[in-house]
């Protein structure tokens, strides 16, 4: 039943991009995105394609999964496309019924598909070739300025990887509850709103009650190992920029810069 | 593909008859339960229930979940209620019966499982682990079924706790007269009570047959990581020692008579021939 769903969508398999340090795929995800946005021609989008194309072949994951991503936002693609197509005021391209086609529609239509794909695979291929646990680790050592703010950025990493580590858990005990709650002739399925809502109490209350001790055993067994939250903690697998994480910030910065150069100056 | 949980599976359950359904964790014994009341569908094979296939069109799954009743390992997946009473009621309620009925039927089965009328209007989050499992166990006796399916119903119990518990369920039987499959990992937990013991290993029925018979193979057992009750070693042993005692006995009690009586038997020989009697 629920076991079925599988959260996180890792790839496991031996690439260079699935070595590469957290922090490297985080910020050069953030830079594919603002590129997504900077570049405003075939030219720049050609030059984010290739280095998508380029990334994707590098880190050995079918174009299958990426496609996965796809699905989700199909609705969002045919909405964007369709409003851009119709709504864009310009040349008159094809007309009927009060339907207007414009060249600018078409142009800006294609623009916005093209951008929101690259966008889903782009991050798709950072969820992919990264555990959710090596995420949390990276965005803690990235955020570690904020500290300075007095922004406890230990602490929210670590519920981070916490709130993770216990969705599959969390999941499978559902899937449990329900089926006791069945043997005993409940219905979650049938009824309308109001009683499907209700239904959910008999599912619902066993399990925060086993949420919470759940989180009352992990509290008392962090507590027992001394956890005192971030002040003077060691990691046993530090993250330390190796040579390719070097290497793969300077492809980026090169690939900014020739985003800024094609995708605005040469038209 | 991912492996088959069960294979080859052929079982008759007649009515009336007190099984325990052994095996290790993950030999598929909580799987084989679950589809006896439809919530586990098989991929192949067919499920009969007093001749209907389960799965078939228009048969009524939750009337026939009123029938074949299942107590899962855990209370605390079940209880939710405010107070015990009012989880009992949960069950019967579902079936669509009136509240008058519901009460008198969770009244019922609270009486049944022995809980006490002081415990009806706590909250279940208060009772201790045996109570909570009689509570969980009266939320599905409520429903009145044929067949009651107890899932490791002793787990996380202390000896006493096990034992009255088990006694409850025995003493139901003997009431009610349903049949009652005891799935468990321990032989020891059945061997006093069931009339037949199946044996499950690697998704598969090793062994069906009355607990003499089973116990008798206890060296297959041991190769499976599973063990006949103590008693069957102890009355083993005594044999190869040269004492006239049935091997076949499961309880305690019967095997203390059988040990005297062959004491007293094997007294009278030496005395017969003329030894001394000690």
């Amino acid at each position: 039943m629920l076991r079925d769903i599988t959260l996180g969508q890792y790839y496991q398999t031996e690439s260079v991009v699935h070595r590469l340090d957290p922090r490297v795929k985080l910020v050069t995800t953030i830079a594919f995105i603002v590129s997504l946005f900077v570049v405003d021609n075939i030219a720049g989008y050609a030059l984010a394609g290739l280095f998508l194309f380029l990334v994707i072949r590098l880190s050995k994951v079918p174009v299958k999964f990426m496609m996965r991503g796809m699905k989700s936002i199909a609705f969002l693609l045919v909405v964007a496309v369709v409003f851009n197509l119709f709504l864009t005021q310009g040349e008159v391209v094809v007309s009927f019924w009060k339907l207007r086609i414009t060249k600018e529609g078409i142009y800006y239509a294609g623009f916005m598909a093209v951008r929101l794909v690259f966008l889903i695979m782009g991050s798709s291929v950072m969820t992919l070739t990264t555990t959710p646990n090596h995420l949390t680790d990276g965005l803690e050592k990235l955020l570690n300025p904020l500290k300075a703010l007095k922004v406890p950025v230990h602490e929210i990493s670590m519920m981070m990887s916490i709130a993770l580590r216990f969705i599959p858990i969390l999941l499978e005990e559902t899937d449990k509850i329900m089926k006791a709650q069945i043997a005993r002739g409940a219905d979650f399925e049938s009824g309308n709103l109001l009683r499907r809502v209700k239904s959910m109490v008999p599912l619902l209350v066993p399990l925060f009650i086993s949420a919470f001790r759940r989180a009352n055993d992990l509290a008392t067994a962090m507590e027992a190992r001394c956890y005192r939250g971030g002040e003077h903690r060691t990691k046993m697998k530090p993250l330390v920029y190796q040579r390719r994480d070097y290497a793969a910030y300077g492809i980026v910065c090169v690939y900014l810069a020739l985003c800024a150069v094609i995708g605005n100056i040469l038209f | 593909m991912a492996h088959a949980a069960l294979t080859d599976i052929n079982l008759v359950i007649p009515d009336g008859q007190f099984i325990g359904l052994i095996g290790h964790t993950g030999s598929g014994k909580s799987t084989l339960v679950q589809h006896l009341n439809g919530l586990l569908k098989p991929t192949d094979g067919v499920i009969y229930y007093n001749g209907a296939d389960i799965n078939g069109d228009g048969f009524d799954k939750k009337e026939l979940r009123g029938k074949v009743g299942l107590v899962f390992q855990y209370p605390e997946h079940q209880l939710f209620e405010i107070d015990v009473f009012t989880d009992v009621c949960f069950g019967p309620k579902n079936l669509g019966l009136d509240r008058k009925e519901v009460e008198l039927r969770a009244y019922a089965a609270l009486k049944q499982v022995g809980l006490e009328d002081e415990y009806f209007y706590q909250s279940p989050f208060d009772l201790s682990g045996g109570q909570k499992r009689r509570a969980a166990i009266a939320g599905v006796l409520a429903m009145k079924p044929e067949v009651l399916i107890l899932d490791e119903p002793t787990a996380g119990l202390d000896p006493k706790g096990r034992d009255e518990i088990l006694d409850q369920i025995a003493g139901l039987r003997e009431e009610t007269g349903m049949t009652v499959i005891l799935v468990s990992h321990s032989m020891e937990d059945v061997a006093k009570y069931v009339d037949r013991i199946i044996v499950m290993n690697k998704s598969r029925v090793m062994m069906d047959d009355e607990p003499g018979a089973v116990f008798r193979r206890y060296r297959e057992l041991e190769e499976v990581g599973l063990a006949a009750p103590q008693i069957t070693y102890i009355m083993h042993a005594l044999r190869e020692k040269g004492l006239a005692v049935d091997t076949d006995i499961t309880s305690v009690e019967e095997a203390r008579d059988a040990i005297l009586h062959a004491l007293a038997a094997q007294g009278r020989q030496d005395r017969g021939v003329g030894g001394s009697p000690c």
